[in-house]
């Protein structure tokens, strides 16, 4: 193990609160180890911080198995680092060298508040959500499995939507922050279901317009979002999203 | 159901609008250097019957630059609206940001298709400048087509590119636009949603090969004037 050590430079984002300045702090890690997970190597680096009676650095985890989407971490420029289809909490330390200098920044965007150092607010997202990302169903009792008749392919690709985690990813990396990623998954995922029938051209409209109100930018369609989104959902949804659009328009 | 004026000042609106419009500029270059290449007809006087025969078209050649005019600002209105948009939903920039790479389309082309749609526009005001409402009869380029007095264009043509400046300006210029259509195509494509994940790779070629066409297209009119001496 010892043979393994690394050692590394990280170059973390502080920031007090929402409404202070924030800064870079450099931190040398002397006993990082290539077996470490991200998030444990920020463990680490935090406990001996602590001992240190140092502050330790913020951070978003929770599942630590790539499912909640809070770790968000632009490492190295790069939204969950240089994995692709990887979350930051699956990330681990031996895509990094010995003596590697690593810079952790926040998510930035207009609509994802900084909270702490690393951590921000996305309820923007959840607001997006609520604008129009479920479907009404009876809940008193759970109905017949399969008394719905689905296409196979049309179910297989709506699970592929819905497996957006909501981490934000495709909102930090995108060149102009815009949330159409995160958006377009949703709304393809209940366009393809009968079950997403009843608002279909409500959910599209509302959504929209809340995405617009959150202060997210425009799509350029550089699908830099496609790249750095854990689960690797693909552009197809924004292209989905503005085809259920004109859909809409049409009545 | 929203308004259409509500959905047009939407984030899909707009990418809508510049795709729609996007496109059609796009035509227009495809007509325009097929125009051009009327310079090359083994019958001397085609290129100045065909701009003459667009003249008399009247009105109705009127009523398209109006809409090709509209269509070009409201294309460069809403592309720099969405640029400055951008600053608005990330005021502060990230301290190291790079490509996570494949399939990510996010190149050079893609990063400046502000910067080269200003000097599209920058230039075509100088284009027209130049041609449109440069010299013409009054200042002696004339010719005759079927014993009527026309303004003789490509000689205008040819005078214009024997002068460096406007040869390497012009190359530089095509050159920009081959950029700003290479994301741009297929781009537009995916704005209107007529895209899927098999698609848009092939897409992606053919806009970038349609881009590289009409670039070498229009850069090679003026070079090769320039190294002949004229058409
Ligand atoms: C011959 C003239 C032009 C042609 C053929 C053309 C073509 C295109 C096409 C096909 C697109 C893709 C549309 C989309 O993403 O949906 C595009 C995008 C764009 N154009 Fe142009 N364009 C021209 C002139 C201009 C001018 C004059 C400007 C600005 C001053 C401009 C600025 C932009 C911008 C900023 C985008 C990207 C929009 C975005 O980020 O979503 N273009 N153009
Ligand atoms: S689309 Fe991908 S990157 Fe965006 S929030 Fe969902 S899981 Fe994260
Ligand atoms: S901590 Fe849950 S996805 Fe990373």
């Amino acid at each position: 193990m010892s043979s393994e050590k690394m050692k590394l430079t990280l170059r973390v984002w502080k920031q007090k609160d929402g409404a202070s300045k924030g800064r870079f702090e450099n931190y040398v890690l002397e006993d990082a180890n290539p077996h470490m997970s991200f998030l444990e190597m920020l463990d680490h680096l935090n406990e001996k911080l602590m001992k240190e009676k140092k502050e330790p650095i913020e951070f978003d985890h929770d599942c630590r198995e790539g499912i909640c989407g809070s770790c968000n971490l632009m490492i190295n420029g790069i939204a969950h680092g240089p994995q692709q289809k990887t979350a930051a909490c699956q990330l681990h330390m031996r895509h990094f060298k010995d003596g590697d200098l690593i810079t952790i920044e926040p998510w930035r965007a207009t609509a994802f508040p900084i909270i702490k150092d690393l951590v921000v607010n996305r309820y923007a997202l959840d607001r997006i959500m609520a604008a129009g990302g479920y479907v009404s169903v009876g809940t008193n009792s759970a109905p017949d499995a399969n008394a719905i008749p689905i296409k196979k392919r049309d179910a297989d690709l709506a699970m592929d939507f819905a497996t957006c985690i909501g981490c934000g990813a495709c909102v930090a990396a995108c060149p102009n922050a815009s949330a159409s990623l995160f958006t377009g998954a949703k709304i393809a995922q209940f366009s393809l279901l009968p079950q997403g029938g009843p608002e279909r051209k409500r959910r599209v409209v509302n959504m929209v317009d809340q995405m617009e109100k959150e202060g997210f930018g425009d799509c350029s369609n550089y699908a830099e979002c496609e790249a750095v989104c854990p689960v690797g959902i693909s552009i197809d949804a924004i292209a989905r999203m503005r085809r259920e659009y004109m859909g809409a328009m049409k009545g | 159901m929203p308004s259409l004026l509500h959905a047009l000042q939407t984030t899909i609106g707009r990418k809508i609008l510049t795709g729609i419009t996007g496109i059609f500029l796009t035509l227009f270059l495809v007509v325009h250097l097929a125009g051009n290449f009327s310079l090359f007809s083994s019958n001397p006087e085609a290129f100045n019957a065909y701009t003459e025969f667009l003249h008399s078209l009247g009105t109705l050649l009127y009523l398209v630059e109006i809409i090709l005019v509209i269509v070009f600002l409201l294309h460069a209105y809403i592309g720099i609206s969405i640029w400055l948009r951008k600053r608005k939903a990330r005021p502060e920039n990230y301290s190291v940001y790079k490509t996570s790479g494949e399939p990510s389309r996010q190149t050079i082309a893609s990063r400046t298709m502000a910067i080269t749609g200003v000097v599209i526009l920058v230039f075509t005001i100088v284009h027209l400048f130049t041609f449109k409402w440069g010299p013409g009869i009054a200042e002696g380029y004339v010719t005759y087509i079927d014993g009527q007095e026309v303004r003789d264009l490509k000689r205008l043509v040819n005078d214009i590119f024997q002068n460096e400046f406007y040869v390497i300006g012009y190359t530089a210029v095509m050159i920009l636009i081959g950029f700003h259509l290479r994301h741009g195509i297929w781009s537009s494509m995916q704005s209107l949603g007529a895209m899927s994940p098999k698609l848009s790779p092939v897409i992606y070629t053919i806009g970038g090969l349609i881009a590289l066409a009409l670039a070498v297209g229009f850069l090679f009119v003026p070079i090769w004037i320039y190294i002949t001496g004229g058409v």
